[in-house]
């Protein structure tokens, strides 16, 4: 019937339902006014907003990379229009966009902009001699006639066209942005531009602004340019490496955050339950973390991970394609990393509401017979969800690069995902070939750095804005000082 | 006289998030060699920070913006770090409030008082050595050759003050700046330290700066005084006549808002409103919004010393000759009375018996108990609906345990409590929560006791909700607007957070969440002890108006003899976990019977010269510190402190007496 | 101090049992030893009988939790679980699922760990103090801010990257040193120098942000306003009583790691193809070596709790008011 099917990977629903919790937490956060208060002081530092734009774009394009569908094949003479064959493999949306990226296949490796192939090959002439030489790429610079005279006009008319585009796109952005900003504050559009690009907004949107525009045109650049180029090369079987590291941001994302989903329960929970309780409840959830936290932590995932292997190794009738496969492997990999790394949040919390169960608000409330669970979920958390939160960013960055050993252990995910991790394996034996093919790893080693660098920066942000103890360097202003 | 430190036009900003805060505008003032000159005033007002200046140890974003400090003739502002250096902990030198904080937990004594004499009097080794156990001995610190290879945690908090005040000597200072020097310690170590300083003070000529908000310390120990007031220095006088003719009207009210015995039958004076902000600018007398006597000039126009009598100086338009007309009028106070209410029948609406808390000891490789701090030990109290029974001790002594134990927050090990006749001991579940409605408590920390995460609203109703209190949501909201009116908060706070509001506001808060469920009976633990002079005045008047009217009951606990003598119908004295005294407030403060009442009373500062110079003239206070609970002294608990102590007291711990008819003594050197 | 020593000894013992009993769990919950002796002995076609002396040949014959067939007290202990552990107690790892013996290999590879994990630990820790002071030092300056900056930049690269830049740096373009292996001896130097600065550097930027962040919160403290009171230069205040102070957290932090500097490090040794136990976890792991995976679990324990003890008592030497009891 349609034109294809929806496909929900065990993945993309637990993203789906993290993003639902993210965006009830932001409701909530908003209708506190303390919360919104502290929020206020995250942005209003430039560091945080350069850093929020750029996990904005990685998630934009994991959302994008988790709303899977598989086409109908062809319908086939014979067969009944109803009972429509679709596709084995699974697409995303991000696959649609990138349709021409993903297709676009080369016989092995070449370099960034090469117009041939990184190796000799056996090339038949047309008057139908054999002769060994580079071969021209079938897609990258394939639309130059003389690609060693052309190709830098090229590059260079494509960039320019890129700065546009995405100048413009920018412009279509900003401008509305800044009517309805400046319209909430009674000024004209140009009022309202200027105290937006010159920082004398409260928040710093002026970072936000900047930010963007340089990721309008870094993206519209990279489309315009590998339209007619591998910008990034191609990797051992010729498949262009931008695409692959763009695949490789859900990954990165997803395992950053899905082990949030056990983490939370089971940290806050067994956390506030020892600290609350004290006596034989904290004995032995105490003895629990201790068990799960004195055992090295590669070995425990090694372990687990090697289960979870076989597991669905056993049941491949329910994981019968590829792409079922290697989530339910990542989806694994996740949980069993929450169910591993949840001690730390326990500890902290643990500590915390050792802390706070003697505060005299909690006094007070006993005073009142208010019972546990609701002096825990009212007094309690709310007084140590600065703990969660600092938490979870910080594990965020940690949780990327850990991806990259597991992969390189043998215990990561799945070599059909698209990983950084994975792409660092494969780069390996690369960097020890002559000449040196150091693309792949660049790459990774670029996008990697981005998402991992905006994350510490905005943990930083977060925990300097939450974490009462935490020191408030006059930062703006320091950069200010720093422009004069 | 000559003068050693001269301060002109000094100001001082501080660059924060909030704005510039100019914590010290236009300060001048003098200070003479072997003279003590007490800077008074509330928090906030720029006092320590004035000592910082001088210092020059800024808080961070902050700086000198103008003005001079000269010592000794050279100017501190002109010097350079290196310079600087040299100044501090020599010619000039300091001590803090917190000793415990401000002594480095991991070195020694020695080590810390050997760093001043090696850096400014070159001494090292055993010279070193010698001086420290001299300047330790000095202070009155016993055994200082096996001391001072100790470390701060070993010694208790007086004594930790006197190795501060040891460490200040050792550069033989020419001024002493004391920041609070007593206030975190208990009035009978309090007392013992002013001693040692006075008598230091004497001793070496040596000029000192005391920087205090208590009235009765300046009293004790003064000659001169300058009174603050939001970031500036508003009155300067000598001791006689600022304790006898105070000019400013803030320094008037400070006096009127002290609580007395002679206060009992009446209000406190109080200052309305709360010290401004001093990110702002000001136009005129920045008393002006609170000053009962101010007048349009007073907003306008910033006012000019003015000097009244010789020696004092006061920055207030009242004492402008030229405004002679408005100094006359009248500043009596008008006197409310409060009906204070004629104790019902006396029904014993809470009964104590014997109450005991006892926390385990454990030790050894399984944990065994091998002893127990005996927080409280056999407690017995009795206390009418519509009275106030103050429980008074110094910290460590069981008076907040005691006071948790009855309501049940600890589980008391031993011992009986009953309220209106029904024992609690006997209660489960429902019916306990049941005796919740009808006693209450408030805390001592305005900040710690409200949930910063809920609105007013929502705290006062938690108590409501959790009890059962007040009916539909509708009616209960009604209810909590009532008790807001009533206890002076304004209906549109209820939205609000508690960061929102002062140190005053939050324990208005916290009696209406009290008072919300309706209680008989509210233990209030030290509820003003965190809280400036005004502001307590706000407070207990408030308590004693609430007691008034609704009939409530307090058991008070606290170590503020002055808030004892004008709320307290009843007083009982606890000392290491017992109750040592108990009777009716004036027979136990007018006549104390048991030693330690009798030490506690007199360690107490009175912000009155006459009282103050009798107890100068014989400094008899009370030696030694308060042994742990964990191990009482054998016999009577007192005896190693006590100046009567006899063989019969080192064996037996004294059973009660009854004596003067009404009170308890447990004393055997009392006679009956 | 004893005897809280012994207690906490005597809490590590139900510590361990819980940690083995979670590792036979993990294992044995979809693998039998049925399918760990025909993924060992490797073909399809072996007979069961093979696979039953490959299982009695490695105490793999018995039942795993419960022994139904027994009598009394060994009902619980003649089944694999019991047998296995108590021999780990023991400190006997016996053999390996592929036939070495364990307790051997581990007393050869311990020591190239150890060259490679110890230096790194104690320059690495010095190089962050002293870093992390320098910025206190200069706080709130450009200088500050910079290195804080770097920091983070530091610290968002993954280790992998260091290894592989190493490599292709000072191995292959300058050639410098070798890119891998490993000489006995006082050779070894050779081969540990790179492995050595790459575990400093990508370790530097998490710890000397965290130094600093330690030597700031004691900065603001009461004792440090008494010490600049007193007329002692910044340099004093620092070195003499921040220094001391912030020791103690540092300390905390990073004692309890140096019982697992024997586990070496699972990245470095098997990249720079150091025979330590750190390539020797990641073999197991590949081949799927329960016996060997099981010991170095046990012995990570171990030496975690060990850890936590040293922990504790230099909590007592470096904080006098630390009394353990």
């Amino acid at each position: 019937m349609n034109a294809f099917q929806i496909v929900v990977l065990g993945s993309d629903f637990l993203f789906a339902l993290l993003l639902a919790a993210m965006a009830v937490g932001i409701v909530f956060a908003f209708r506190r006014e303390h919360l919104r208060r502290t929020w206020r002081k995250v942005f209003a530092g430039r560091t945080a907003m350069v850093a929020l734009v750029l996990l904005l774009v990685y998630l934009l394009v994991s959302v994008l990379d988790s709303l899977h569908y598989r086409p109908a094949l062809d319908a086939q003479p014979g067969v009944n229009e109803m009972r429509r064959q679709y596709a084995t493999e699974v697409f995303s949306l991000l696959d649609l966009a990138l349709t021409r990226l993903r297709d676009s296949t080369e016989k092995s490796y070449s370099a960034p902009f090469a117009a041939y192939l990184y190796e000799k090959q056996m090339i038949t002439e047309p008057d139908g001699s054999l002769r060994r030489d580079y071969p021209r790429l079938t897609h990258g610079a394939a639309h130059l006639a003389d690609p060693n005279a052309e190709r830098a006009g090229d590059i260079g008319l494509r960039a320019l066209q890129g700065v546009v585009t995405g100048g413009l796109v920018w412009l279509a952005l900003f401008l509305p942005f800044a009517l309805i900003a400046g319209r909430k504050r009674g000024e004209t559009l140009k009022q309202s531009c200027r105290a937006i690009l010159r920082g004398e907004t409260v928040l710093a949107w002026d970072a936000f602004a900047w930010a963007l525009l340089l990721v309008c045109i870094l993206v519209a650049v990279l489309a315009f340019l590998s339209g007619g180029y591998h910008v990034f090369g191609t990797d051992a079987i010729g498949n262009d490496v931008l695409y692959r590291t763009l695949k490789s941001m859900r990954t990165a994302l997803l395992f950053g955050t899905l082990s949030t989903l056990v983490v939370l329960p089971l940290g806050i929970g067994l956390g506030l339950a020892a600290g609350y309780f004290g006596g034989w409840i904290d004995d032995l959830i105490q003895y629990l973390y201790t068990v799960i936290s004195s055992i090295p932590y590669v070995l425990l995932i090694a372990a687990a991970a090697l289960m979870m292997q076989l597991v669905i190794e056993q049941h491949s009738e329910i994981f019968n394609t590829v792409a079922s496969r290697s989530d339910a492997r990542l989806v694994s990999l996740c949980l069993i990393i929450g169910a591993i790394s949840w001690t730390s949040l326990c500890r902290l919390l643990r500590a915390e509401t050792l802390k706070l169960r003697e505060q005299d608000y909690v006094q007070a409330a006993r005073c009142f017979g208010v019972p546990s669970l609701r002096i825990m979920t009212r007094h309690i958390l709310p007084n140590a969800f600065h703990i969660v939160l600092i938490n979870l960013v910080l594990d965020f960055s940690a949780l990327v690069l850990a991806e990259a050993v597991l992969s390189y252990v043998g215990v990561g995910v799945d070599p059909a995902t698209q990983s950084f991790g994975v792409m660092i394996n494969g780069a390996r034996g690369e960097l020890a070939r002559e000449p040196v093919i150091w693309w792949s790893l660049t790459a990774a080693f670029i996008f990697m750095l981005a998402l991992v660098l905006s994350a510490n920066l905005f943990a930083d942000a977060v925990r300097e804005a939450f974490d009462p103890r935490a020191r408030t360097l006059p930062r703006r202003r320091l950069l200010r000082s720093a422009a004069r | 006289m000559n003068t050693l430190l001269a301060v002109r036009q000094l100001s001082m900003q501080i660059e924060t998030e909030q704005g510039v805060v100019h914590a010290l505008d236009d300060v001048s003032f003098d200070l003479h060699a072997g003279e003590t000159f007490a800077l008074l005033g509330e928090s906030g007002c720029g006092k320590s920070m004035t000592a910082f200046s001088l210092m020059r140890l800024l808080p961070t974003g902050g700086r000198i913006a103008s003005g001079r400090i000269e010592l000794e003739g050279q100017d501190l502002c002109g010097l350079s770090e290196a310079q600087m250096r040299h100044i501090r902990g020599g010619a000039l030198a300091m001590i803090f409030q917190e000793p415990g904080t401000s002594l480095n937990a991991v070195l020694t004594v020695g080590q810390q008082i050997g760093e001043v004499l090696a850096l400014h009097r070159g001494l090292k080794g055993a010279a070193a050595r010698g001086e420290a156990v001299a300047l330790m001995r000095q202070v009155g610190i016993p055994d200082p050759e096996r001391r001072l290879d100790e470390y701060p945690f070993q010694f208790s908090g007086g004594m930790k003050q006197r190795v501060m005040i040891a460490m200040a000597l050792a550069g033989e200072p020419r001024l002493l700046i004391a920041d609070e020097p007593t206030t975190a310690l208990d009035v009978t170590i309090q007392a013992q330290v002013l001693d040692v300083m006075a008598e230091l003070q004497r001793t070496r000529r040596m000029a000192m700066m005391l920087i205090t908000h208590d009235l009765g310390i300046v009293a004790r120990m003064a000659h001169r005084i300058g009174v603050m007031y939001a970031g500036q220095l508003i009155e300067e006088a000598p001791r006689e006549r600022f304790f006898s003719a105070p000019a400013h009207p803030y320094s008037r009210k400070l006096f009127d808002a002290l609580p007395e015995a002679q206060r009992r039958h009446g209000r406190l004076a109080s200052i309305p409103g709360s010290v401004p902000p001093l990110t702002m600018r000001f136009e005129g007398c920045r008393f002006a919004e609170r000053c009962e006597q101010a007048w349009l000039r007073c907003k306008a126009e910033v006012p000019a010393w003015h000097s009244p009598a010789p020696g004092q100086r006061v920055r207030c338009h009242l004492f402008d000759p030229a405004e002679t007309r408005r100094a006359t009028t009248s500043f009596a106070d008008a006197e409310q009375h409060i009906e204070t209410v004629q104790p019902a029948a006396q029904n014993g609406l809470l009964e104590v018996a014997g109450l005991k808390v006892h926390f385990p000891i454990r030790r050894g490789v399984f944990q065994r108990t091998v002893g127990h701090v005996k927080a409280v030990d056999g407690v017995d109290l009795r206390l009418d609906a519509g009275r106030t029974l103050a429980l008074v001790g110094e910290s460590g002594c069981g008076k907040t345990t005691a006071g948790k134990a009855i309501l049940w927050l600890i589980e008391p090990t031993e011992g009986v409590v009953k309220l209106d006749g029904a024992d609690l001991v006997a209660l489960n579940g429902a019916s306990l929560r049941a005796m919740r409605t009808r006693m209450q408590m408030v805390f001592q920390d305005p900040f710690g006791s409200l949930n910063p995460r809920l609105r007013v609203s929502e705290i006062i109703e938690e108590g409501m909700r959790s009890l059962g209190v007040g009916g539909s949501d509708a009616a209960r909201r009604q209810e909590v607007a009532a008790i807001m009116a009533q206890v002076g908060l304004r209906s549109e706070m209820a939205d609000r957070y508690p960061h929102e509001f002062s140190g005053g506001q939050r324990q208005r808060i916290a009696i209406a969440r009290a008072l919300a469920v309706k209680p008989q009976l509210i233990i209030c633990d030290e509820p003003t002890s965190a809280l400036d002079v005004s502001v307590q005045a706000q407070i207990l008047n408030l308590l004693k108006s609430l007691q008034a009217e609704l009939g409530l009951a307090y058991l008070f606990i606290t170590h503020n003899i002055a808030v004892v003598e004008f709320l307290a119908h009843e007083v009982a004295v606890m000392y290491l976990g017992r109750i040592v005294e108990r009777g009716p407030v004036e027979q136990v403060l007018q006549q104390p019977r048991h030693p330690y009442t009798q030490a506690l009373l007199a360690a107490v500062p009175r912000a009155n010269l006459a009282a103050e110079q009798g107890a100068r003239a014989e400094p008899n206070h009370v030696k030694g510190d308060m042994p742990s609970p964990s191990k009482p002294p054998q016999g009577c608990h007192f005896h190693p402190r006590c100046p009567h102590a006899m063989d019969i007291c080192r064996q037996t711990y004294p059973d009660s007496k009854i004596v003067d008819n009404a009170r308890v003594v447990r004393c055997h050197w009392v006679s009956d | 101090m004893i005897a809280y020593l012994l207690r906490r000894l005597m809490w590590a013992i139900p510590t361990l049992i819980g940690v083995n009993l979670l590792v036979f769990t993990l294992f044995f919950i979809v693998n039998s030893p049925d399918d760990m002796a025909r993924a060992q002995l490797g073909s399809k076609r072996v007979t069961q009988e093979a696979i039953e002396r490959w299982k009695a040949d490695r105490g793999y014959d018995k039942p795993l939790f419960w022994n139904s067939r027994a009598q009394g007290l060994a009902r619980v202990s003649d089944t694999i679980f019991v047998q296995k552990s108590a021999r780990m107690f023991l400190l006997d790892f016996g053999k390996s699922d592929v036939g070495r013996d364990i307790n051997r290999e581990l007393s050869q590879r311990m020591w190239p760990s150890l060259a490679l994990a110890l230096p790194v630990f104690v320059l690495g820790l010095f190089a962050a103090i002293v870093f992390a002071l320098v910025l206190v030092f200069f706080r709130a300056t450009w200088l500050d801010f910079t290195g804080v900056v770097l920091c983070v930049v530091l610290m968002s690269i993954s280790a992998l990257f260091y290894i592989l830049a190493g490599q292709y740096l000072f191995a292959r373009t300058w050639n410098l040193v070798p890119i891998s292996g490993f000489l006995p001896g006082v050779d070894a130097w050779r081969f540990l120098v790179l492995p050595i600065l790459i575990g400093l550097v990508s370790g530097l930027g998490a710890n000397v942000r965290w130094y600093r962040a330690l030597f700031l919160e004691e900065i603001e403290k009461d004792y440090v306003r008494t010490a600049r009171a007193k007329g002692l230069s910044e340099a004093a205040v620092l070195f003499r009583h921040v220094l001391k102070n912030g020791m103690i957290p540092i300390l905390t932090g990073a004692v309890v790691l140096i019982p697992s500097l024997f586990l070496g490090s699972l990245l470095s040794e098997s990249f720079f193809g150091i025979p330590g136990l750190g390539s020797f976890t990641i073999d197991a792991i590949l081949q799927q070596d329960f016996a060997v995976v099981r010991a170095m679990v046990f012995i990570g324990a171990l030496l975690y709790i060990l850890g936590l003890m040293l922990t504790d008592v230099s909590y007592t030497l470096v904080d006098p008011r630390v009394r353990l009891q």
